[in-house]
């Protein structure tokens, strides 16, 4: 409970920093249009066959724009000390990490419900009638990302290279989650249902957050502490 | 004298493995006959599958000395670590390769996008992302420390790429070997070849690893003696 209730004031400290200065939220937001408009010009963005690579393109969308969020998330501690204050305090590392990974998922599912309308009207793709089940794919695959994406940002926060670093190691590392959250995106804008020969895929996502969450969680101590 | 020893088992177990492998070469390419569907080509596979084990090898090594590592910080096992990762890094190319050419002729393409050969590629840029990973870092113990964090990450992929043939249904080929199908899907003979050809290969990625581990050593103590320059 305690850890819980830790873990919540960290990532509760995330959003409002992150909400007063806004930096990450609107680049990332901002790119994620940007790539958007880029897509339309790769290939014909009206045409049927458009819909079959919609969970593809919008997972793309995700991933480019979400490791701009991630990239901040332990780098925002480094003015100031902040990271040592933060690691000093009675808090176990592993509940800073959940905190931040809260906060990450808040802030990328942010980005994918304004880039999903946009996205829907541009590529016209309905997606309205499956929010629900798509909710829940976006949640689970977004948990993910912001897990691996959380870890990682805290592996390379001291490296002068980080901004380059981090999409180099997330991204291959991503990549059962994302496969997942491309197939079952695809399948629910088709209007066909995610259970029965699809349900393998929401195994695989919560196979994979399981066993990364546990990971990251073991780990991150060493980490941060060193 | 440990260093003498040393050598002299590095020089041994080189010279062994190119005998060997000289002695496999010998036996693949002359002594056994054609396959029956897929001709000469064939042979390809006594190195593929071989270099694909190797490199297998070598990532659970490293996965293990980097878990070693977190334990008991001792700077032998991340030397082991990284040495193991290259020489892994090196024949999950040559395994790639020889995967292409052999795709080359009997698909008639170089590569497709099936769930084997896909995993194959990200474990090559996941373990690529680790050697960069340890490039950017200057301090020694950060960089031994977060890099065995990668490596125990890093793993994953290669059991997904162990088991992605069981799986999905992919265009690579299924399990030939024994252990795998229980039996009679692969000549004894052909099968005997692969294993001591994998041994062969594991001699000689074994001798690469401890040339790159005494590396690491010598570097580690360059870097000590800069470190007493610079405070005098």
């Amino acid at each position: 409970m305690r850890f819980l209730r830790q873990s919540l004031t960290v990532a509760a400290k995330d959003l409002r920093s992150e909400l007063r200065s806004k930096e990450a939220l609107n680049a990332s937001l901002a790119f994620a249009l940007v790539i958007l408009l880029l897509f339309s010009f790769a290939f014909d963005p009206t045409a049927e066959t458009t819909r079959e690579i919609s969970g593809g393109l919008l997972w793309l969308v995700f991933a480019f724009a979400g490791t701009l969020i991630l990239n901040r998330s332990f780098a925002r501690e480094l003015a100031n000390d902040c990271l040592d204050a933060l690691v000093a305090s009675p808090v176990p590392p592993a509940a800073i990490f959940l905190g931040k990974a809260l906060a990450n998922l808040v802030l990328l599912v942010a980005v994918e419900l304004v880039s999903l309308p946009v996205f829907g009207v541009f590529y016209n793709v309905r997606w309205t009638p499956h929010f629900v089940p798509l909710l829940g794919v976006l949640l689970l695959a977004t948990w993910g990302l912001a897990v691996i994406g959380t870890m990682f940002s805290a592996l390379t926060v001291n490296l002068r290279l980080r901004e380059l670093m981090l999409p180099v190691l997330v991204y291959p590392m991503i990549i059962p989650a994302l496969m997942a959250a491309m197939q079952l995106t695809t399948v629910l804008l088709a209007g066909e249902p995610v259970w029965g020969e699809n349900w393998l895929w929401v195994r695989l996502l919560v196979a994979f957050n399981v066993i990364f969450t546990a990971l990251a969680l073991a780990l991150v101590e060493t980490v941060l502490l060193g | 004298m440990r260093d003498a020893v040393r050598r002299t088992i590095v020089y041994a177990m080189t010279a062994l493995g190119a005998v060997w492998l000289a002695r496999n070469l010998y036996v693949i390419l002359l002594a056994l006959p054609d396959e029956v569907a897929q001709g000469a080509i064939y042979r390809i596979f006594f190195f593929h599958l071989p270099a694909w084990f190797t490199c297998f090898t070598a990532f659970f090594a490293a996965g293990v000395a980097s878990t070693l590592y977190l334990i008991r910080r001792s700077p032998g096992y991340d030397a082991f670590a990284v040495a193991a990762v290259e020489v892994g890094v090196a024949f999950t190319l040559i395994g790639l390769v020889t995967g292409m050419v052999w795709a080359r002729i009997i698909w008639g393409i170089w590569w497709t996008w099936d769930p084997r050969l896909t995993w194959a590629f990200i474990t090559l840029l996941v373990y690529l992302g680790y050697l960069m990973l340890r490039r950017a870092i200057d301090e020694a113990t950060e960089r031994a420390k977060n890099s065995a964090v990668l490596c125990i990450f890093a793993f994953t992929s290669v059991v997904i790429t162990y088991k992605a043939i069981d799986w999905w249904r992919t265009q690579h080929p299924g399990p030939v070997l024994s252990f795998r199908t229980g039996g009679g899907t692969i000549d004894p003979a052909m099968e005997s070849m692969l294993f001591q050809n994998w041994f062969a290969l594991l001699l000689v990625a074994s001798a690469l690893v401890l040339i790159r581990m005494r590396q690491e050593r010598i570097e580690r103590e360059v870097d000590a003696l800069r470190r007493r320059a610079h405070a005098l």
